[in-house]
């Protein structure tokens, strides 16, 4: 009657965690403030412009929030380097014959629905990897852009690193304009991310929800290499879940 | 016209019966408004008490003439006379008194006699569509004249932002294909003077710091002087503390309008322009837009009229229709991703029910595994 037996894989490392929930705390809060900085509150009173600095206060927060922002997303880079194969810069980039089947197998099964055959895989599946290269550009604009329009309201040298993009662009109206409508990309982005986290913890029940609090993920023992060895080492009843 | 043997400027200034007061107040004036301090004076004065007169020819193209007309609004008399009659004006259509061949006769000794030496000022896009046919003066092309006069020039000034960015004949669709000065020529040194028109003092204040120095003036990344652009309109702007302040002018006729609120909202393009009229202002430092109650419309910008509308923050999104901003959009297809999320949601439970129904059986096996583990 036992069909599948579960393992426990350690995917997401801590600093991928801290990274994911930064990472998702700037981008609400860049979202909300820069929607207000496009598109400011109505408000209708005589008060003195001495008395309140609030539309300062939302600038305020959108710069700090930024500067974290990008060097989050720099730690991030820094860590498809440094840490474990499923954080590894290798996922992101499309070029594996495998990969690209793999996405094809997540079109038809998640995405279309048109076959069920399960797909096994423990970290991002390629489609996804390739979703998070796209949204890593986004990203690298959004902080281009960004930093390209904070230059010329920063004396910080850091700021001025990022002057040359405003005249390759065509100046600062165009800068703002893109920048305004990439808030679009992290909105969608979001909203489609979510959605499929949870569709996917709903659909193959494989933790994929808490794998980004707790770091684990579970896989069926046959499709793991070193699960299934221990597996089969082990002689006598197996144990539901294996820690690797 | 031409002076064969070149008199000083302040020689020539004499000789039309400018005081030696006026003159100094002048040079004085002129220090200010480039920003130097009162020790640069006596450079200034005697720079231009032993410099030769420049020669130099200002030329006319797809313009208005609105640059012309502000540049003899300066607003120190003795500054516009000094620039205007004492710089060699030796060629310019719309001030000079000689016509057809002897104008242009005029031109083409300067070019030759002071070759490498003249100072040459644009006002005007150059239009190039049709071999330049669209704007031709004494038989040739804009752009002919152009070129060969910039091969022999010490220096250009684009003058507005026709020269500049092409402007208003540069906008969408561009028939004549308007072209800025600094896609035409090369190899010369250019100064840009954006604006539609550029300020007055601004103007005079290039064209002096070119006499006095003998050098170009210090230059952004555009090519702007840096004395006049190096700002926003916005950053020097006296309404900007309602700006910080977050009051803002909802709409033209309301209370906050009256109040002399930020014009963020309706449109002001103070944050994304270079210029210099929160400070020097406009006619003597009487007024400009802002002060006046409408917002900066960024005229010293490049594409400042495809981006409209000038009354709203956000401009109509490129390729769909006027009005249709980035967030109309954005809206439109979050509206659609969230639709298409959830019916994704409910094919899933229908296509996939079997396979969610079997994963569910397979949990209580782990269940059940866990419960023998313990009783072991
Ligand atoms: C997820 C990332 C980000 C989003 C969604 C975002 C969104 C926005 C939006 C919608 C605006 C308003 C534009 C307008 O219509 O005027 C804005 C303004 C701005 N953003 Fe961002 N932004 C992000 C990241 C950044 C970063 C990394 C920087 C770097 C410093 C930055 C700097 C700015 C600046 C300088 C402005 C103009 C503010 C002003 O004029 O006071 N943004 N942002
Ligand atoms: C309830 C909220 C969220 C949950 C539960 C969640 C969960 C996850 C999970 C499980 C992954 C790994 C995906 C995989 O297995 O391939 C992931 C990756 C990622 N998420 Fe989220 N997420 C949430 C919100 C967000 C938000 C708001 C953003 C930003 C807009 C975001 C950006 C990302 C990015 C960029 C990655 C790639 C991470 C990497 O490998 O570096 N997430 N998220
Ligand atoms: S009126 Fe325009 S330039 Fe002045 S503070 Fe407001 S947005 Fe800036
Ligand atoms: S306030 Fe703006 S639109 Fe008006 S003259 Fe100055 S730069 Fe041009």
């Amino acid at each position: 009657m036992q069909s599948t037996s579960l393992g426990r894989v350690y995917v997401w490392e801590i600093p991928v965690r801290l990274y994911h929930w930064l990472n998702a705390l700037c981008i609400v809060v860049l979202c909300i403030t820069g929607y207000l900085i496009g598109q400011p509150l109505a408000i209708q009173q005589a008060s003195e412009a001495s008395f309140s600095y609030w539309f300062g206060w939302v600038r305020f927060i959108h710069f700090v929030a930024a500067y974290l922002f990008l060097f989050n997303f720099a730690f991030r880079i820094y860590w498809g380097f440094a840490g474990n194969k499923y954080a590894g810069w290798k996922n992101f980039i499309i070029y594996r014959r495998k990969q690209l089947k793999e996405i094809k197998d997540v079109l038809a099964v998640d995405i279309l629905q048109a076959d069920n055959k399960p797909i096994e895989t423990i970290g991002h599946n390629a489609m996804a990897g390739f979703t998070y290269f796209l949204t890593f550009l986004a990203f690298l604009f959004q902080c281009l852009t960004g930093f390209g329009l904070y230059a010329a309201m920063s004396k910080s040298w850091f700021a001025q690193l990022f002057a040359w993009i405003v005249p390759l662009m065509g100046g600062d109206f165009a800068v703002r304009q893109w920048h305004h409508a990439f808030m679009w990309f992290f909105i969608l982005f979001a909203i489609v991310h979510v959605y499929l986290v949870f569709y996917h913890d709903y659909v193959e029940g494989r933790g994929e929800i808490s794998s980004m609090g707790g770091g684990w993920k579970f896989i069926d023992k046959e499709h793991h290499p070193v699960l299934k060895k221990q597996d089969s080492d082990k002689a006598g009843p197996a144990s539901a879940a294996n820690d690797i | 016209m031409i002076a064969t043997s070149r008199p000083t400027i302040w020689e020539h200034a004499q000789s039309r019966g400018v005081s030696r007061r006026d003159c100094l107040s002048a040079c004085a004036w002129m220090t200010a408004m480039l920003g130097l301090p009162a020790t640069a004076v006596p450079e200034i004065t005697k720079a231009l008490e032993t410099k030769p007169r420049l020669p130099v020819v200002w030329f006319h193209f797809q313009e208005c003439t609105c640059c012309s007309e502000s540049f003899i609004r300066s607003s120190h008399p003795a500054v516009a006379d000094i620039i205007l009659d004492k710089i060699s004006l030796d060629y310019t259509e719309t001030l000079q008194a000689a016509a057809g061949h002897q104008a242009e006769e005029a031109l083409h000794e300067t070019m030759t006699k002071y070759k490498g030496e003249y100072l040459m000022l644009v006002e005007g896009s150059i239009p190039t569509a049709a071999n330049g046919v669209y704007c031709c003066i004494g038989g040739r092309t804009a752009q002919d004249i152009v070129q060969e006069a910039a091969a022999g020039a010490k220096a250009v000034i684009a003058w507005g932002s026709c020269a500049c960015n092409g402007c208003v004949q540069a906008a969408k669709p561009n028939p004549t294909r308007a072209t800025p000065l600094h896609k035409i020529i090369s190899g010369v040194p250019i100064i840009k003077v954006p604006g539609c028109p550029p300020i007055a003092e601004v103007m005079t204040g290039t064209i002096v710091h070119l006499l006095a120095f003998d050098r170009v003036p210090q230059l952004d990344g555009l090519g702007r002087p840096k004395a006049f652009y190096s700002r926003r309109v916005h950053d020097t702007c006296y309404r900007r503390p309602n700006y910080d302040a977050g009051l803002f002018v909802n709409s033209f006729d309301d209370e906050n309008a009256k109040r002399g609120y930020c014009l963020y909202k309706v449109g002001c393009r103070g944050p994304v322009t270079y210029n210099a009229c929160g400070v020097m202002r406009w006619n003597g430092g009487v007024s400009f837009p802002i002060q006046s109650g409408h917002g900066c419309i960024g005229c010293s910008e490049a594409n400042f009229w495809d981006n409209g509308p000038f009354y709203h923050h956000l401009p109509s999104f490129p390729g769909f229709g006027i009005e249709t901003t980035a967030d109309n959009i954005g809206l439109a297809v979050g509206a659609a991703t969230v639709a298409g999320v959830a019916a994704h949601a409910v094919v899933t439970n229908i296509r996939k029910r079997h396979l969610i129904r079997e994963e569910m059986k397979t949990s209580e096996d782990v269940k059940d595994g866990r419960a023998e583990q313990g009783g072991e």
